[in-house]
């Protein structure tokens, strides 16, 4: 499988992550080449398998709607980047 | 005068301590001095606890002094920079998370202060464990305490290291592909990746998440089964932790072999295989059939396409779990954001390094519109049919083993260009890991120098005999009781 600049550009822009311009071309090349590994599982007749989530396919443990966490919020934002006021700041998102 | 030397084991140092015949503080001291000697080569510490690592040694001697020490008291451990920290830094061997103080401690980690252990630091690892070579790391690569030119393997490489080099009595790490047994290995320590579920994930920063599990790294299979007693048990914090009663690992370290059913599986003796390992681990079989154990071949098919698999499903899970570094709440924030988009793209792009953003690529392309079931469903899919395979081993067999890794360590930068080279590293460890059974990997000789790893991989919640048939064949031999000369 071959996966192309644009494609790249494309994929980097869903995981919000900045690329290179001049990296790009070898992301192209190394995630074609991870994509023609992982396209050894095509060989591989899966049909009816039940797909595998968890290893002993143990289900989520439910508790009750209980408060047991205390708050925090000064520890926390304590190591965030940019707060005022309780807040985290980030660029302005509505005009 | 030198309490430690170079094969002192977790056991000598719990009997030394209980004795009276050193101190906490004096073999702390006697730890931290040794990291400071070694650590500009070795580089195996991102950072080194001191003041903390005396105080909390201090706290130990007193415990033991009013006979309150417990089994962990005391001992200087060092744990792998994934386990948060409270107000220590935590990296996780990246850019991002450089300053990076954690609100809280893994659960991990708690469990070993509960014990007043002493901590000596945090040890080195490929970025976000996302390595099989400790390269990665925005800290530097770790070297080879064997050959200072070579990997130690990784992700958990800093910990392999410094274990080998006696700059801690005993290490955790963590394990998604085979980074607890790769460095294991390569590096000539004995190192248990425990079932998925058997020990806490809270608090250890995540990268596959129904792949990860915390284990003990350490000198001998009696010191894994001595951590991992510290380390196991149901934490309602951890949705996956398991609810269920940890044996006592040592009681049953000395049961003989006498009828223990070994599996080999042809797929792990396949091309690909340095010949060399190859006969190291035919002779540690040998020993096991001297100690009364019958060997059975066996097959896993599908254990080839256990790599292809892994690449989809921990990239997918990854490029999930690393969206929260958004440069908003933590970690690394790129200067002067234009707006909201720019400052994503920027604090993540600077923050992370090239592997992480390939498996970062890799994953989100895998679970993008219109490729969900050609990739991560599929994976799911083959999964279920490696972890048959597995099953229907256990029915012929009580352990399975095989080589640890298809080569011993190779040089820094050999296989840093080409990713999949360096994905089959794991090609042993991986499917283990997708299965979510516990694997060990034992010193098991030398090729050219370096060390040899076996691969013992034991049925789901097995440790225990893991432990015993690890045990006995270090009762009869002494692989693990070398140590390189760097020291």
């Amino acid at each position: 499988m071959t996966l192309k600049t644009e494609d790249v550009k494309n994929i980097a822009h869903l995981a919000r992550l900045e690329i290179s311009d001049d990296d790009v071309d070898q992301y192209a090349a190394d995630l074609s080449n991870i994509l023609d590994l992982v396209e050894q599982m095509n060989q591989v007749d899966t049909d009816g398998v039940q797909p595998m989530a968890h290893p002993l396919d143990a289900k989520q443990r439910l508790r009750d709607d209980e408060i047991s966490e205390q708050d925090q919020r000064d520890k926390f934002q304590a190591i965030a980047p940019d707060v005022e006021n309780g807040l985290y700041r980030v660029p302005k998102v509505i005009e | 005068m030198d309490r430690i030397d170079n094969h002192t084991t977790v056991k000598q140092l719990q009997l030394g301590l209980a004795q009276g015949d050193f101190s906490s503080v004096e073999l702390t001291r006697e730890y931290l001095d040794r990291i400071q000697q070694l650590n500009p080569r070795i580089n195996a510490f991102i950072t080194v606890t001191e003041d903390q690592a005396l105080a909390q040694a201090e706290d130990a001697d007193n415990l033991i002094a009013r006979g309150d020490g417990q089994a962990m008291t005391g001992i200087p451990l060092a744990h792998k920079d994934i386990f948060c920290t409270d107000g220590i830094t935590t990296t996780c061997g990246s850019h991002m998370l450089e300053n990076f103080q954690a609100p809280y401690s893994a659960t991990v980690i708690e469990k070993f202060n509960a014990q007043h252990a002493v901590m000596l630091g945090k040890t080195n690892m490929d970025e976000f464990a996302m390595g099989s070579s400790n390269e990665t790391s925005y800290f530097g690569p770790v070297k080879n305490p064997w050959n200072l030119e070579c990997v130690p393997g990784g992700s958990s490489g800093g910990s392999a290291a410094a274990v080998a080099a006696s700059m801690t009595a005993a290490a955790t790490g963590t394990d998604t592909g085979g980074s607890i047994r790769q460095p294991a290995a390569l590096s000539g320590i004995t190192g248990l990746k425990p079932t998925y579920g058997l020990v806490s994930r809270y608090g250890m920063i995540a990268f596959a998440s129904s792949l990860d599990q915390a284990g003990p790294m350490a000198r001998s299979a009696q010191d894994c089964a001595l951590l991992l007693q510290a380390m196991a048990g149901f934490d309602r914090r951890d949705s996956t932790s398991l609810q269920r009663d940890v044996p006592d690992y040592e009681a049953t370290l000395e049961q003989d072999l006498a009828g223990l059913r070994i599996g080999l599986p042809a797929e792990f003796f396949a091309e690909g295989l340095n010949p060399a390992v190859a006969k190291a681990v035919d002779e540690a079989i040998e020993q096991y059939k001297k100690l009364g154990a019958t060997i059975k071949d066996i097959s896993l098919p599908n254990s080839k396409f256990a790599v292809p698999t892994y690449y989809v499903v921990a990239t997918a899970e990854c490029s999930s779990n690393l969206s929260r570094f958004d440069g908003v709440r933590f970690g690394h924030r790129c200067d002067e954001p234009k707006d909201l988009e720019d400052l994503y793209k920027r604090s993540r792009g600077e923050g992370f390094g090239a592997e992480v953003k390939r498996r970062i690529l890799t994953g989100t392309y895998a679970l993008s519109a219109g490729y969900y079931d050609a990739f991560y469903l599929k994976g799911q899919k083959l999964r279920r049919l490696i972890s048959q395979d597995f099953a229907q081993a256990f029915e012929q067999v009580d352990v399975i083993a095989g080589p640890t890794a298809p080569d011993v360590a190779f040089k820094i930068g050999d296989k840093s260009d080409d990713p999949v080279s360096m994905y089959l590293q794991d090609i042993f460890t991986i499917s283990v890991n997708l299965a979510g059974l516990p694997g060990m990997s034992i010193p098991a000789g030398f090729v050219d120098g370096k060390p040899v790893g076996l691969q013992l991989i034991g049925n789901y919640f097995d440790e225990a005999r893991l432990l015993n048939v690890a045990h006995q064949l270090q009762l009869n031999s002494d692989w693990h009781l070398q140590s390189p000369e760097v020291i």
